[in-house]
C-alpha cells in the first residue's frame, strides 16, 4: 500500500534555499565539464544564484521542518545572510583573483556553493545530527578549496593541516554529542534543555564533559585559542580569495551553532560556560593580538587578527543574554564587511607571479595608488575599531553586552588588546602613507574587485554611520523567534 | 551494586578462540621437534605461486588504483542509505521513493563528473 | 545482556587510543587512521546507547558518521597524494613551509 499522506510535500519548505543552491552548484559543475568555453560566466552565475538564495532566505519566516530538525527562524536567516554575503563577495573577488592566480576550475565555484549550503544548514540546525552534517559539508568543501591550486605546495600543506585538525575536532564534537545523547536520550537541541531539567542532570559531570567537548570543537571551528593553532598556517597557505571566504562564512556559521547550542540546548549551564568562554575569550584576544604584532606578512597578520576578532565576538555569546547574542551577530556582519575589504586589497595588489603579501610591498602605496591606500586605511581603521567605522559600533555593543552581564575583566581585556591591535593595523597605514614607494604597481580595478570594494566600503561606513538599523535587525531576529 | 556480569552466551566463542589459537601454536611448535630443517636459497625466497619474484614487494602502484579505490569507497558507502529505505519502503511510500531518486540522481551527478574528468579511463 | 558500561568503557578506550595516536604519530596516514578510530569509537557509543535507550536516533547518527568519514577519507587521501607529489613525503614534521 502506498501512503503519500505520511509526509507532505510542504515538508521541503524550510530547505528550499539550500536545495536551490545545491542545484546551482550542480549546474555550475555541469557547465564547467560540458562547456569549458563558458567558464567566464561561472563567477557571475555564482553571484546570481547566491543573490537569489539571499532573497529566499530573507523572506523566510519561522518555519520548523522535519520534526524540529530544521529551524528556519529569523536568528538563522540573519546568519544565513552573513554567509551568503561572504560567498557573493568571495565569488566576485575570485573573478579578479583567477586572472592573477589562474584558478580556472569550475569546481572552485561549486565547492564554494556547497560549503554555503553547509553553512545554511548549520545556521538552521535544530538537531545535533543536522548540525554535524552541515558542519562537515561546509568543512569538506573548504578543505578542497584550500588545496585546489595543485601546483602550489603551500596550498596542499595548508589543506592537509586543516583537514587533520578539522577531522580531529569533529571526532571530539561527536564524542561530546554521544555523551549528551546517552544522558538525555535525544539529539534535538530544544529537547536536551528539557531533559536536563526533568532528568535532574544539572550536576551531572558526564553531561558537563559532553558540553565541554562540544564547546572545544566549536572553538576549533571558529579559531578560539587554545584551539586556534591551525589558523595562521591555513589562512596563509590558502588562495587569498578563499582565505577571505574562510574568515567570514565558516566563522559566522560556527557562531550560529555556538549560539544555538548554548542558548537553546544548555541555558541552565550558563554559570559554567559563561566563565569558561570568558577566560577563553581573554586568552584568544591576547594571543591573536600579541602574535600579530610580530608578523611581516599582511596575510598572516590578518590571520592572527581573525583569531583576535573571534575572541571579541565571543563576548556577546558568553554574556548569555539576547542583547549579547545580537551584539555578536552585528559584529560578525561588520567583521565580514571590513575583513572582505582588507582581503580584497590584498587580492587587488597581487599580480601574476608576485603575491605582494608582505608589509614592505605596501610602502608608499598612497603615492602610487591613493584610491587603494585610502580604502585600506578605512578597513584598517574599522578593524582597529576607530569611529565612525563599523568596527567601533560592533565593539561598542559587545562591550555593553558583556558589561551588562557582569564580565568586567573580559571587557577590560577587550579594551586593552584593542589598543594593542592599533599598533599593527595602523602600521600598515604608516607604511602606506609615510614611506616612499619602492615600485610602481599598476592596479587593475576589474568589475569584480571593484564591486567587492564598493560593497565592503558601503557596509563599513553604512553600519558605522547608521548603526540603529542593523542592531535593530539583529535584535528583532532574536526576539521575533 | 549489581553482581558482576559474566557474558555466558559468549562462552562458546571464547572456547573456540582458545582452541583455534592452541591448534595453530601447538601444531607448529610440536612439528619443530619432528621435521627436518634444511634451508637453501630457493626455499627461502618469497613464495609467489611458483614463479620467481621479479620486483621488491614494496613497489609503487599506479596512482589510478588509488583514484578508483577512493571512488569505490565513496559510492560504496553512500549505498548504505538504500538499506534502511528498502526495509521500510512500504511504510514510507511515494514520498520516500522520490527522495531516494533525488539521492541517486546526486550520486549519478558525481559519477558523471568523475567520468567526464577521465578518472575512469585507464589510458589516455 | 552485556551492561552498557562495558560498551562505553571500550568506546572510551578506543577514543583515547585514537587521540594518543593522533598526537604522537607523525605519518599522515597513521594520523588519518587515528581519526577513523576515534570516529568508530563514537559509532560504537552511539549504537550501544541507541540500543539501551531504545531510540533510533543513535543508529541514524551512526549512518551519517560512516558516510561522512568515507568522504573525509577520500578527500584526505586526495590531498595526501597532492602533498606527496609536491614534497615527496607524508611525514608531518617535514611539511613545514608555513610557519611564524
Amino acid at each position: 500500500m502506498i501512503n503519500t499522506a505520511l509526509v507532505s510535500w510542504k515538508a521541503f519548505g524550510p530547505i528550499i534555499p539550500e536545495m536551490f543552491l545545491v542545484c546551482i552548484g550542480l549546474f555550475l559543475i555541469g557547465l564547467d565539464v560540458f562547456s569549458p568555453k563558458r567558464r567566464e560566466l561561472l563567477p557571475w552565475l555564482t553571484v546570481i544564484g547566491c543573490l537569489a538564495a539571499l532573497v529566499m532566505v530573507a523572506g523566510e519566516k519561522n518555519i520548523v521542518g522535519f520534526g524540529g530538525m530544521i529551524i528556519a527562524d529569523s536568528y538563522a536567516s540573519f546568519f544565513k545572510i552573513i554567509c551568503l554575503l561572504g560567498v557573493i563577495l568571495a565569488a566576485l573577488m575570485s573573478e579578479h583573483f583567477r586572472r592573477t592566480e589562474g584558478l580556472k576550475q569550475g569546481e572552485y565555484y561549486s565547492l564554494m556553493i556547497f560549503s554555503a549550503v553547509g553553512m545554511l544548514l548549520m545556521a538552521s540546525a535544530g538537531d545535533l545530527m543536522v548540525l554535524y552534517l552541515g558542519l562537515e559539508l561546509m568543512a569538506l568543501s573548504i578543505y578542497c578549496l584550500v588545496g585546489l591550486p595543485r601546483n602550489d605546495g603551500r596550498s596542499a600543506e595548508a589543506a592537509m593541516k586543516y583537514l587533520l585538525m578539522g577531522g580531529f575536532a569533529s571526532a571530539i564534537l561527536l564524542y561530546g554529542i554521544s555523551l549528551v545523547y546517552g544522558l538525555t536520550g535525544t539529539t534535538d537541541i530544544a529537547q536536551i534543555a528539557k531533559y536536563t531539567v526533568t532528568g535532574n542532570l544539572l550536576e551531572n559531570p558526564a553531561l558537563l564533559a559532553g558540553l565541554g567537548l562540544m564547546i572545544a570543537a566549536f572553538c576549533f571551528k571558529v579559531a578560539i585559542a587554545p584551539f586556534h593553532f591551525w589558523t595562521p598556517d591555513v589562512y596563509e597557505g590558502a588562495p587569498t580569495a578563499i582565505t577571505a571566504f574562510m574568515s567570514v562564512g565558516p566563522k559566522a556559521a560556527g557562531f550560529a551553532v555556538f549560539g544555538r547550542v548554548l542558548f537553546t540546548g544548555f541555558p541552565q549551564f550558563h554559570d559554567q560556560w559563561g566563565i569558561l568562554l570568558s577566560s577563553l575569550a581573554l586568552l584568544t584576544m591576547a594571543i591573536g593580538n600579541i602574535t600579530a604584532l610580530s608578523q611581516t606578512s599582511i596575510k598572516r597578520m590578518l590571520a592572527y587578527s581573525a583569531v583576535a576578532h573571534a575572541g571579541y565576538s565571543l563576548l556577546g555569546v558568553l554574556s548569555g543574554t539576547a542583547e549579547g547574542l545580537s551584539a555578536t551577530m552585528t559584529y560578525l556582519l561588520t567583521y565580514g564587511f571590513m575583513n572582505m575589504g582588507a582581503f580584497a586589497i590584498l587580492v587587488l595588489l597581487a599580480s601574476p607571479g608576485k603575491r605582494r603579501e608582505s608589509l614592505e610591498d605596501y610602502k608608499g602605496l598612497a603615492k602610487t595608488n591613493p584610491m587603494a591606500a585610502f580604502l585600506m586605511l578605512i578597513f584598517m581603521f574599522s578593524l582597529t575599531g576607530i569611529p565612525p567605522t563599523a568596527g567601533f559600533i560592533g565593539k561598542f555593543y559587545l562591550l555593553k553586552a558583556a558589561l551588562g552581564a557582569g564580565y568586567t575583566m573580559t571587557v577590560i581585556g577587550l579594551v586593552v588588546f584593542s589598543s594593542i591591535s592599533a599598533f599593527f593595523y595602523l602600521r600598515v597605514v604608516r607604511y602606506m602613507y609615510m614611506s616612499d614607494p619602492q615600485e610602481n604597481i599598476a592596479l587593475d580595478f576589474t568589475p569584480g574587485i571593484s564591486a567587492v570594494l564598493g560593497i565592503a566600503l558601503l557596509g563599513v561606513l553604512g553600519i558605522g554611520l547608521l548603526p540603529g538599523s542593523v542592531i535593530g535587525q539583529a535584535a528583532t531576529a532574536l526576539l521575533g523567534q | 551494586m549489581e553482581a558482576m556480569y559474566i557474558p555466558k552466551e559468549y562462552l562458546a566463542i571464547l572456547i573456540l578462540l582458545i582452541f583455534g589459537v592452541l591448534f595453530g601454536v601447538v601444531t607448529l611448535y610440536v612439528g619443530r621437534f619432528f621435521r627436518l630443517s634444511r634451508p637453501y636459497h630457493e626455499k627461502l625466497i618469497a613464495y609467489e605461486s611458483g614463479n620467481d619474484p621479479t620486483e621488491a614487494p614494496r613497489m609503487r602502484f599506479s596512482i589510478k588504483f588509488y583514484l578508483i579505490a577512493i571512488l569505490f569507497v565513496v559510492f560504496d558507502v553512500e549505498s548504505i542509505y538504500l538499506y534502511p529505505w528498502a526495509v521500510t519502503y512500504d511504510r514510507l511510500g511515494l514520498f520516500a521513493l522520490v527522495e531516494m531518486f533525488i539521492f541517486i540522481f546526486l550520486l549519478l551527478a558525481g559519477y558523471v563528473y568523475a567520468w567526464k574528468k577521465e578518472v575512469l579511463q585507464w589510458e589516455k | 545482556m552485556i551492561p552498557l558500561s562495558w560498551y562505553m568503557s571500550l568506546s572510551a578506550i578506543l577514543f583515547a587510543i585514537g587521540v594518543c595516536g593522533f598526537l604522537t604519530r607523525r605519518n599522515l596516514i597513521m594520523m588519518f587512521l587515528s581519526i577513523e578510530l576515534m570516529l568508530n569509537a563514537v559509532n560504537l557509543n552511539m549504537v550501544a546507547l541507541s540500543h539501551y535507550l531504545d531510540s533510533m536516533r543513535g543508529q541514524v547518527f551512526t549512518f551519517f558518521i560512516i558516510t561522512v568519514a568515507a568522504a573525509e577519507a577520500a578527500i584526505g587521501l586526495g590531498i595526501a597524494i597532492t602533498l606527496y607529489r609536491s614534497r615527496k613525503t607524508v611525514h608531518v614534521d617535514e611539511v613545514n613551509q608555513l610557519k611564524g
